[in-house]
């Protein structure tokens, strides 16, 4: 590196660049919350999706499951598992864990009652409606 | 050691590496749930072995970046730690709050954990990685701030340097950051836009600030090359680092209900993160090269020198693969994420640390260098590590791309349990060279144990 780029020229960079940057982030930060509304479907978030997001939170369901493409990569997408099966399956398939098939992958028995399996659709209703800018590429997730 | 208080990051380097032995036994158990899938189930579901696999990654860091500034900051400050005995509570404090978590996820059920430790009052738990009950979030709180308080005032009595500035500044950062990790709202979409305030402006931001002050210091240490010339590259490195990597946010902000115009910021920030990784792999390298000295510890250099091309491969490389949006609109939460994340991992963070620790152990013990035996037993440890994660990653890339294609690509696109099927020779050899990793992870056990005759050089 040059000689006349001294350690407090790029020092001064350094904080002067990262401060910058970190602005600009919280200002896209302010513009993207603005906007929300729009795209996160939060109209619809009514006390059974919040009770059905704190289900799907208590029993680690991202330590197996992606949403909406983040979490574990062991079981199927769930951002948008009640478009590709609807409620009925949902719950069905949740009661009838583990399916004790030899060497397959294997889903616990959670017990949950009525009220935690509807409001977990509920919330699964409510992912498969944020609007995501189309993904995943197809209903397979 | 130049200094007696140095001797508190002994403790804490043996417990990094303690945990790291039980992160890789959890890694092999899901590694072969992949393919075995009803393995250890329902002892250890796939999800509880995940929690322990990841929670043990990042408390094992967190151990390894204590214990570099408990080594650093008095060297750096040319004085003792202010307090030792607050170092040493805070490190059974954190240790035994780590290692009571750890037990909870095996032995209830998650949702009795939760129940059981005051989720119902603040509901934090039960996101990717900040898994941990309330109690023990608080807990990381309170041993980040008396740690940071120590530093801090050893840092105001002392001298001031580059080097110990952005330690502290990254390290504070960390602390920051983590506040998010108790804002949990309803709305899915700001849940995940600001746990991605914790996640990655830890891993893409502040993180690297840490990493690159304990390279500079090692580095300073092994080759004698002038400070000015090392703390100079530095602040260049770590400008890079922040100013492409706090936009660079925006590459998970695409498909999560966020505003579309995060795939142009996310896309073009993003696209630069590889540059500071790549400078700082030529920074190592040329320094080691203009080195004024030949210092004893080999294993140290050769450590400082691998993080660089790991990281740059790792997070650099494997991270600009599927960081631009449409190629991540078909990757998104595929095994090429899998790939990207063990790499940039193992080579940015794990092995930063396993330098600090291959060079200030010997030192910690007395001696300047371990023996030349146990030198060549650690350079084992390091290339059958290494080449072992090169190849997890290389499966996990091949898996994933067939994955994109099948169950994304193709014209009659597969679900995702078939597709797995078809995936499971990639997951046999993942597995395979994850066991060994685990032999050079034994291997780098070993070598602490190895007397040898004479001491090298």
């Amino acid at each position: 590196m040059a000689t006349n780029f001294t350690k407090s020229t790029a020092r001064n960079i350094f904080f002067g660049g990262s401060l910058f940057f970190f602005l600009l982030f919280l200002a896209l930060t302010f513009d993207t919350n603005q906007r929300l509304p729009k795209t996160d479907n939060s109209a619809v978030i009514n006390p059974a999706v919040a009770h059905g997001k704190k289900v799907w939170e208590t029993h680690d369901c991202i330590g197996c499951h992606t949403l909406l493409g983040e979490g574990a990569y062991f079981a199927p997408e769930l951002g948008n598992v009640y478009k590709r099966r609807g409620p009925d399956f949902i719950k069905a398939w949740i009661k009838g864990q583990p399916t004790g098939a030899p060497g397959r992958r294997q889903m616990p028995q959670f017990n949950l009652s009525d009220e935690e399996l509807n409001d977990l659709v509920e919330f699964f209703k409510y992912t498969s409606e944020i609007n995501t800018n189309n993904w995943p590429p197809n209903v397979e997730g | 050691m130049q200094f007696k208080s140095q001797a508190v990051a002994k403790p804490y380097f043996i417990a990094a590496i303690a945990l790291f032995i039980g992160q890789i036994v959890f890694g092999l158990i899901m590694g072969l749930q992949y393919v075995k899938g009803d393995f250890l189930f329902p002892e250890i579901p796939f999800n509880v072995a995940r929690m322990v696999h990841t929670n043990l990654l990042i408390v094992w860091i967190l151990f390894g970046f204590m214990g570099a500034a408990y080594y650093l900051i008095p060297e750096e400050t040319q004085t003792e730690l202010w307090s030792p005995k607050l170092a040493i509570t805070m490190f059974w404090v954190f240790l035994v709050a780590g290692a009571l978590t750890i037990l909870g996820y095996l032995a209830v059920p998650y949702a009795t954990l939760a129940k059981l430790t005051g989720n119902d009052i603040l509901s934090t738990m039960g996101r990717e990685f900040l898994e941990q009950p309330l109690p023990t979030k608080l807990g990381i709180v309170v041993v980040a701030l008396a740690f940071l308080l120590n530093i801090g005032m050893t840092l105001l009595k002392g001298r001031k340097t580059s080097i110990s500035l952005i330690l502290v500044l990254g390290l504070a950062g960390l602390a920051v950051f983590f506040l998010f990790s108790f804002y949990n709202p309803a709305n899915l979409v700001k849940d995940k836009y600001y746990w991605w305030w914790v996640v990655h402006l830890w891993v893409e931001g502040v993180w690297e600030l840490i990493l690159g002050a304990i390279l500079a210091f090692v580095l300073i240490k092994v080759t004698g090359v002038d400070r000015e010339v090392i703390e100079k590259w530095l602040y260049v490195i770590i400008t890079m680092t922040l100013i492409t990597g706090i936009i660079g946010t925006g590459h998970h902000y695409y498909w999560i209900g966020t505003p579309s115009y995060w795939q142009v910021w996310g896309s073009v920030f993003s696209a630069m993160e590889p540059i500071p990784f790549f400078m700082l792999t030529v920074f190592a390298f040329n320094m080691v090269n203009k080195r004024r000295r030949e210092h004893p510890n080999k294993a140290a250099t050769l450590w400082a020198l691998g993080t660089g091309v790991m990281a740059f491969l790792g997070a650099g490389v494997w991270g600009f693969l599927h960081t631009l949006a449409p190629v991540n609109y078909y990757t998104h939460g595929t095994q090429i994420t899998a790939a990207h994340g063990h790499m940039a991992f193992y080579g940015a963070y794990a092995m930063v640390v396993l330098t600090i620790i291959s060079y200030a152990m010997p030192l910690l013990r007395g001696r300047a260098a371990n023996s030349n035996k146990a030198q060549v037993c650690e350079m084992w440890a390091f290339w059958l590590m290494t080449i072992a994660m090169v190849f997890i990653t290389l499966f996990l890339t091949g898996a994933g791309i067939l994955q994109t294609w099948l169950q994304r690509i193709a014209t009659t696109p597969m679900s995702f349990m078939d597709t797995q099927a078809q995936l499971s020779i990639f997951y046999w050899l993942r597995e395979t060279a994850g066991v060994v990793f685990a032999v050079g992870l034994i291997t780098y056990v070993v070598s602490f144990f190895i007397k040898g005759e004479t001491p090298a050089n």
